[in-house]
Parts: C-alpha cells; sequence; structure tokens
C-alpha cells in the first residue's frame, strides 16, 4: 500500500491563504490513507475540527472507496456537487495519485494534505516499512526474496559495501546488513549465489509509466490521457 | 605503465599515501603534503569527496599530484555519478595520464555534509570494476569501440576485520574477478585477520596494500569507534594509546611494529597519517 503521512499544516494553510480560501471540501481515501490513519474517516473529522477551530469553513468531506480511481472519484464529486460549490478550495487526504485523480474530476483548486512517502509493506498494526521500489526489473528471484535495490540504503546490488560490521549495516547501525540476510537466508536454503548481478535496466522504470490492458498493449512513457 | 604495478610485479613492499583535495581552488596545503608524502610512496590515493563531504574533484586534484612529479591513484566511487558519467571521466582519466585507480562504492550522503544529496549508486563498485575492464579491452559498458583504449591498473577496497568474514571476502574475490588488480583495506589492527584475507585474496591473483592508520590520539580512536561504523580499535591497542606520555610518539611506533607485521603476510602498506605526513618517512624507516 501507499504509505502518506501528514503534511506541513502551515504549507496548507498557506495553499489557502494565497487563493483567498474561506472554505474547504475535504476528500479522504477508503485504501491507503484509511489504514495509515493518515485519510480515513476520523482523520478528517479531526482536519475538519482544526480548519473550523482556524476560522475555515468545511464545506463537506467524503472518504470515496479509492481516491485513485478515476470513476470512482468522479462519483464522489458528482455527489458532493452542492457542498464542492459552496468550497473554495478541496484538500484531499490522500496520496499524490488520489490528490491529482481529485484535480481531475473538478474544476476548483485542489491541495494535498498529506506527502506521500513509500509503497509499504504493513509489518503490523501502524508498523510500515518500504521493501519495494518498483524498479521493473525485479531481483528478488536471486536474493532470496529480499530486496537489495530498496533495503540497502545505497541500493546496492553486489554487497556489502566496506562498512558492514558485525553483521549490521553502515547506515542504519541498527538493522542487518541486507547482503549478510540476503548470503544467509540463501546459504539455509542450499541455493548458489549469482555471481555478480549486472547493473539495473532503468529504462524498465521510465517516468511515466502506462499499461493500457483495453488495446492489448504495454506501454512504459507517456500517460494515456483523459 | 603504472610504477606502483612495476613494483608490485618486482616483488617489492610497496607503500601508498592518501592527500584529500581541497574545500575551494587553492591547492598549496595540498601540494605540501604531496610534497611531504611523495617520496615515501609509491603512489598517492587522491580521494574522491571522502565521507561524502565536498572537496574538489579527485579527476583535477590526481592530475595536479602527477604534475608535481608523483604517481596518483585515482579514487572514483559510486555515488556521485552515474554510468554516463563514470565512463566519461574513465576516459578523461586516462587521457590525461592517470593510470592507477581505486574503484570504492562510496559514503551514504546521509553521513556527509550535504546530507539532502541524492545517492546515485546506479553501478556498485563490483559492476564499476567490470566497466574498467571492458575500457582496457577497448569497449564502453554496452560494448561499443572505444577510439583509443584505457590502460588502467585497477584496484578495489576491501576489509579483512568484517565480520562475517565470509558474506565480505566472497565480495571482495568477486571484485578481483571482476578486474581489481590490487586491493587496499581499511585500516587493519589484527595482523591475524590481515593474514587470513591476504592469503585469500592472493590466491585469486591480487596484491594486498594492508591500511596502516596513526592512532595520533585518544581524540582519533574515539573518532574511530563513535564515528566510523565498522572501524574498531581493539583494546590492547586502545590503552596503549590513552596510557603513552607522548601520544603521537607511541603512534608512530605503533605504525612502525604494523608495517613489519604487515610485511610478513602481504605486499604493501597504505599510510592513512591523518596530518601526521611528516611522521611517515619514519614509520617506513
Amino acid at each position: 500500500m501507499i504509505i502518506t503521512r501528514p503534511r506541513d499544516w502551515s504549507r496548507i494553510k498557506a495553499n489557502l491563504a494565497e487563493i483567498g480560501a474561506r472554505s474547504v471540501f475535504l476528500v479522504g481515501c477508503g485504501q491507503c490513507a484509511t489504514v495509515a490513519h493518515t485519510g480515513g474517516e476520523q482523520e478528517l473529522l479531526e482536519a475538519k475540527a482544526r480548519f473550523e477551530s482556524e476560522g475555515i469553513a468545511v464545506a463537506g468531506w467524503a472518504v470515496g472507496e479509492v481516491a485513485c480511481h478515476l470513476g470512482g472519484t468522479r462519483l464522489t464529486t458528482r455527489k458532493h456537487h452542492g457542498e464542492l460549490d459552496e468550497a473554495d478550495a478541496i484538500v484531499v487526504l490522500a496520496c499524490g495519485a488520489g490528490v491529482q485523480t481529485v484535480a481531475d474530476s473538478t474544476s476548483k483548486p485542489v491541495f494535498p494534505g498529506l506527502d506521500s512517502v513509500f509503497l509499504g509493506n504493513v509489518i503490523r498494526h501502524g508498523v510500515f516499512e518500504e521493501r519495494c521500489q518498483m524498479c521493473g526489473d525485479c531481483v528478488l528471484d536471486l536474493t532470496a526474496g529480499i530486496c537489495p535495490v530498496t533495503t540497502c540504503p545505497k541500493g546496492l546490488l553486489n554487497g556489502p559495501c566496506g562498512g558492514m560490521w558485525e553483521g549490521k549495516c553502515e547506515v542504519l547501525t541498527d538493522r542487518d546488513c541486507t547482503h549478510v540476510r540476503i548470503q544467509r537466508r540463501l546459504a539455509e536454503q542450499g541455493r548458489r549465489q549469482t555471481d555478480v548481478l549486472p547493473p539495473k535496466d532503468y529504462s524498465k522504470k521510465l517516468k511515466p509509466g502506462a499499461i493500457n490492458l483495453r488495446d492489448g498493449r504495454t506501454t512504459r512513457s507517456g500517460g494515456e490521457g483523459r | 605503465m603504472s610504477k606502483l604495478a612495476e613494483a608490485l610485479g618486482r616483488g617489492e613492499f610497496v607503500v601508498t599515501g592518501e592527500v584529500s583535495p581541497p574545500l575551494g581552488t587553492d591547492v598549496t596545503a595540498m601540494l605540501a603534503s604531496v610534497a611531504t608524502l611523495g617520496p615515501s610512496c609509491h603512489a598517492l590515493n587522491v580521494t574522491d569527496n571522502q565521507g561524502a563531504t565536498l572537496h574538489m574533484a579527485s579527476l583535477a586534484a590526481a592530475r595536479l599530484v602527477l604534475d608535481a612529479g608523483h604517481e596518483p591513484i585515482f579514487q572514483q566511487t559510486c555515488r556521485d555519478r552515474n554510468r554516463l558519467a563514470l565512463q566519461s571521466d574513465l576516459l578523461a582519466a586516462w587521457a590525461i595520464g592517470l593510470e592507477n585507480l581505486l574503484v570504492v562504492t562510496g559514503d551514504d550522503p546521509r553521513g556527509g555534509d550535504h546530507p539532502e544529496a541524492k545517492g546515485v549508486f546506479d553501478l556498485d563498485s563490483t559492476q564499476l570494476l567490470e566497466v574498467v575492464s571492458g575500457m582496457n579491452e577497448g569497449r564502453d559498458m554496452i560494448g561499443r569501440e572505444l577510439t583509443g583504449k584505457t590502460g588502467f591498473f585497477a584496484g578495489a577496497a576491501a576489509f579483512p576485520e568484517a565480520e562475517p568474514y565470509e558474506a565480505q571476502i566472497v565480495r571482495a574475490k568477486r571484485k578481483v574477478a571482476a578486474g581489481a588488480r590490487f586491493v587496499q583495506t581499511q585500516a587493519v589492527f589484527d595482523m591475524d585477520k590481515l593474514a587470513r584475507a591476504s592469503r585469500d585474496l592472493r590466491a585469486e591473483g591480487a596484491s594486498v596494500i594492508a591500511g596502516i592508520l596513526l592512532l595520533k590520539s585518544p581524540r582519533v580512536v574515539d573518532f574511530i569507534n563513535n564515528k566510523l561504523a565498522g572501524l574498531m580499535v581493539p583494546t590492547h591497542i586502545e590503552q596503549r594509546v590513552r596510557k603513552a606520555t607522548d601520544p603521537v610518539s607511541e603512534a608512530i611506533e605503533l605504525a612502525r611494529e604494523q608495517v613489519a607485521a604487515c610485511r610478513e603476510v602481504c605486499d604493501g602498506v597504505h599510510i592513512m597519517p591523518l596530518g601526521l605526513d611528516s611522521a611517515v618517512a619514519e614509520i617506513l624507516r
């Protein structure tokens, strides 16, 4: 899931002040931001109270099913069109994908209420860790299911680096070195370690990614438009 | 041909030193250091934004060492440049006469003076050594023929004292397989561990140059133990430095003993004088 965290409140206030907004509509997300406790119903109600205590009216709020789903978000904005018409701006408590989907679904100014930080594993309730960077060129088959691209702070494919000490990472000293973990797990599973992993193919992760299953082709660059 | 390569080829016990390019354009202090260290050393490493802190480019500074009449070892880290920049700098280095090369991963930017910087690490040091080997054979990373090939005497870094030993020696051996002809180690304090790594790396065909750090004061010991992850001064050595009435002469004596011990197990020493440049000649005497 996409992990988000609350954005600097003064920046949100400055965004609204810059366009002279006196009232806002709040949009959350029923998926990731709800699980991350940053953009679910509870967080929207907290944000509502905070805006109101600081003199900004909240015309309404909605937590759609998935903020980044264009069709669903358009339905949400249609359903709340009366409240939206009253608002000078929309603040979205969802990831950057959600913010852009909302911005594509309304003519009102839209501002992010969160910062998107990583694709996270849910380790347990409220504990998230980054394990995958969506690099488009997976090496987990060779690295015993431990991603060096993401979990080695330097992203080295061939490690450990010269700072490893007593099996610990040089950069994040309280963590085990990713490369030592990979070697250990491969050995435990009786698997041979690949000699040298070749340089990554970054052309597999060119921005902006786009896939279209409808016309049977995958595109790596260029969006599909609206 | 690289004098360092020649000396190692003859079986001579080599000495390398280290100079740091300035933060700025005034190279007076660097050249003074070169003049002091140069006569005692076969070659001088020229560091590349060491510790992820800003300095003049090692490419230019290494050429200044060459102009001063000494042989540089051009250090290249993978932290600050992508594969295009790394390759073009390698071509530049060879074209301006730099023959020795030390390829290292590089410290992470978050431990340096520009913690907001993006660490590049497009290639790691093993991969970069493979690139260098290709360039020495006249082709770039994508296999295109170069107009004029390189002939680098390439080296890598290793850390003989880091445990688990197996995890890091496997990688060091891969660096040798990728083209490292010599290996410079991080500071060594445990001669048995040095001997073990030296035996394993020599068996792969690389020369081993052991890192000797001048522990000139208890403050240096504290810095190493607290700030440099993975570089721990053993208690018995720490005590010698702490109890010494004259820490500098104790540090020199300690380094002399280490150099003598290294002569038995490896091919040379890399002296890191931490400012005590003038003591290097004495250590080697």
